[in-house]
């Protein structure tokens, strides 16, 4: 156990140090995370608000696929968008395999079902108290549906945060992929897979603790903004 | 507020990304012995150097390079099992293969040497001794050039390890340095490449118990990808990584490379 | 301030249905073969608990289809106050603005518009302020100037008032009379008797989804044309 006692030790070493290599794949993994739940949330959001306000047959099985995309498996991901970029697939043409933008790929098709999957709950529970209101002004429902989102700005912020943590944390696609190309496609996680494998064990748990620590500052920044709003209580 | 927010984050990442599209590079599909040792981050700083030429590595199985390669997702394969080498050249995949470099696998196992195999050199009596006292052995189990040399070896002893699958025999379907993990944690022995083993950090209590035998000779091979069959495939700076690493230079970087006070790697190019 | 400052004719805006029905679960909740409300109002539409009150006022408004019957009227512009205000997540202003912008009054007029709107619901101050901040008097007062804003011929109201205390009671019921004076048809749905007789012109007795009378107020209140409505009158429990 003493591993991760001297890991932290070791995790803040490195931070202090403040070793550019470290600080390169920090950024990478925040750009690829962040641009992939950005654009995510721009195709999901305005998806999963659609599928509130809408009723039509089969809906609820719709419901459920994207519930249950929610679990889809990185790997499979990975896997999934190698096929499509690669030389001998159909979208070879692009040359963007083993790029940061493959991955930032992966991770929208990882993320959205998780962004569009709360939003969807999130604002089937804010038109529950909205509906009324906005027929009885005249706003179509597909006026209703910016409305919608933005009023529900702030409890969205959630499903931002639920898809950037899917999107930071993973592995299995990135490292397909991206292929953990020194100073090209390495992310913190591939790092630490890296790391692992060359038995640097606790190299790899201090690499961790930062992206951690990561997760840590970048919800807490989210969850500012929210509470500050919340505070002059818009909510 | 809110939506500044969002504009702010999603322009300062936009304009960094567009900025990856590098100059002048060529991908490597190699295995993780080259990378995980060192040996690339080693001597391909000098290639950069005297080339211009950056060299993007793929580190995995030499199986799944192998693979990668014949999808054209890289220029050059650098990988380590001849016969699977010979026949990616023979269908067309590959222009030419030419010998690089050798190392060679050892055994590694714990202190308590259950098989009782400590100090042989001869690996197939090794092995028939760890499979008569069924003492745990992980193998990487993942198709690859170590693998693919372990499971020759394991026919040489006339072991049929598919039917201890999962009792004493182990297939963890893993890289080197993952398998090294399960080995050390639980006590087993592997088998490996000397200079992923050289240069693993959580060596714990395990040491070589078995080398020097002639069978456990590894090879590595080098080939530029086929530009016929995939145009994307960067023939000249390919050819112009190749023609480096069997040359002169590379076989001089290769040979200078060292961890601990030990070489890992051996220069055996045709000429050199 | 178009409506509530101009001086307009007393509106003879009328609103009338035909054979309505409306079902929960296969069990009719509103059956109203007639009912013409062509006189000038306000209305006032009385009922014990369950009568089909609320319902029926969502129905008038279009809120929900009807499974049989139509709904007449020349109207074009209605709009409606709720027991409990929807607000928006947003500024006083900005609910203001959103309801301006939904009636389609360009934004060069919305903002000047609002403010005016604003100033007579005595709420001008508090424009910058977060709407669900507000007081429960204050927030239905903004929902009230909100509707108004749109320049409704018909306005309907459902029980404004019930979880309001009486100042602020007062307050709506002002505003309500002063739009009801400058023309807009009021429908208002209540449970308070003397809000009946303080705003009503003429009252719609609900009982089990049916009208079970419909007399000008002070006539309803001496003379009920139902024992039903009579026995409501009387305190009696509506069995």
């Amino acid at each position: 156990m003493q591993d991760f006692a001297s890991s932290f030790t070791h995790a803040m070493g490195l931070i202090l140090q403040g070793d550019a290599e470290l600080w390169a794949i920090v950024a990478l993994s925040l750009q690829v995370s962040l641009t992939a739940v950005i654009i995510a949330a721009c195709i999901a959001m305005p998806l999963g608000a659609a599928l509130a306000v809408t009723r039509f047959r089969g809906r609820n099985v719709v419901v459920v696929l994207l519930n249950a995309l929610m679990g889809l498996p990185p790997v499979v991901v990975g896997l999934m968008v190698y096929l499509m970029l690669s030389n001998a697939g159909p979208l070879g043409v692009l040359q963007l395999l083993y790029t940061p933008t493959a991955m930032i790929v992966a991770q929208v098709i990882l993320v959205t079902p998780i962004i569009a999957a709360i939003t969807r709950q999130t604002i089937e529970g804010l038109d529950a108290e909205y509906a009324e209101q906005l027929r009885s002004l005249g706003v179509s429902a597909s006026a209703k549906i910016p409305t919608l989102l933005f009023d529900a700005r702030y409890a969205l912020m959630t499903a931002f945060l639920a898809g950037f943590g899917r999107a930071i944390a993973e592995v299995g696609a990135v490292i397909i992929v991206g292929g953990n190309i020194n100073h090209v496609t390495r992310t913190m996680t591939t790092t630490i897979a890296l790391e692992t494998s060359k038995g640097n064990l606790a190299l790899a748990l201090a690499l961790g603790t930062i992206l951690i620590l990561l997760a840590i500052a970048v919800n807490a920044a989210v969850s500012t903004v929210g509470l500050r709003a919340r505070s002059i209580a818009y909510a | 507020m809110f939506t500044r927010l969002i504009l702010g984050i999603a322009l300062s990442l936009a304009l960094p990304v567009a900025g990856f599209a590098a100059e002048r590079f060529i991908t490597v599909q190699s295995t993780t012995s080259t990378q995980n040792s060192g040996l690339l981050d080693a001597i391909l700083p000098q290639f950069l150097d005297e080339t211009g030429i950056e060299v993007r590595v793929v580190a995995v199985g030499t199986g799944q390079a192998i693979r990668n390669a014949m999808n054209g997702d890289g220029d050059v394969l650098l990988v380590h099992s001849k016969p699977s080498e010979e026949a990616f050249v023979a269908d067309g995949f590959g222009v030419q293969r030419f010998d690089v470099m050798y190392n060679d696998f050892v055994i590694v196992g714990p202190a308590e040497d259950p098989a009782g195999i400590a100090g042989s050199s001869d690996v197939v009596a090794a092995l028939g001794k760890i499979a008569e006292a069924e003492a745990p052995f992980a193998s990487r189990g993942d198709d690859s050039g170590t693998h693919k040399a372990e499971l020759r070896l394991w026919d040489a002893a006339g072991i049929d390890v598919s039917a201890a699958s999962g009792t004493w025999y182990r297939e963890t379907g893993s890289g080197m340095g993952a398998t090294l993990n399960t080995g050390t944690g639980m006590g087993a022995y592997v088998m490996t490449d000397r200079a992923t083993w050289i240069a693993f950090g959580n060596k714990g209590a395990h040491d070589v118990v078995v080398e020097g035998d002639q069978r456990m000779f590894n090879q590595y091979g080098v080939i530029l990808v086929n530009p016929e069959r995939h145009e994307n495939v960067k023939a000249e700076d390919g050819q112009a990584f190749v023609d480096w690493l069997i040359g002169a230079q590379g076989q001089a970087a290769i040979a200078a490379y060292q961890v601990d006070g030990q070489q890992l790697f051996f220069p055996n190019a045709p000429g050199s | 301030m178009r409506d509530l400052l101009e001086e307009k004719p007393v509106a003879k805006t009328s609103l009338a249905a035909h054979g309505l029905r409306f079902e929960i679960d296969g069990q009719t909740k509103v059956d109203i073969p007639l009912l013409r409300l062509d006189g000038e109002g306000p209305t006032m539409i009385l009922g014990p608990n369950g009568a089909g009150k609320s319902l029926t006022l969502r129905l008038l408004h279009g809120l929900l289809t009807p499974h049989a019957g139509q709904i007449s009227t020349p109207a074009t512009r209605q709009a409606m106050v709720f027991q409990k205000p929807v607000l928006l997540r947003r500024s006083v202003l900005a609910n203001m603005d959103y309801a301006l912008r939904a009636a389609g009054v360009s934004r060069a007029k919305r903002r000047k518009l609002a403010l005016d709107f604003l100033h007579e619901a005595g709420l001008a101050g508090k424009a910058k302020q977060a709407a669900r901040t507000l007081s429960g008097g204050e927030q239905q007062r903004l929902a009230l100037i909100r509707a108004l804003a749109t320049d409704p011929e018909i306005l309907f109201l459902d029980e404004p008032t019930s979880s309001l205390d009486p100042s602020a009671t007062q307050a709506i019921e002002a505003m309500v009379l002063r739009a009801a004076s400058h023309g807009t048809r009021i429908v208002m749905v209540t449970h308070d008797l003397g809000q009946a007789k303080r705003l009503g012109r003429d009252i719609v007795f609900l009982h089990h989804g049916r009208v079970a009378c419909h007399q000008p107020t002070d006539t309803f209140f001496a003379t009920p044309d139902s024992a039903v409505a009579a026995g409501y009158l009387r305190g009696d429990l509506p069995i």
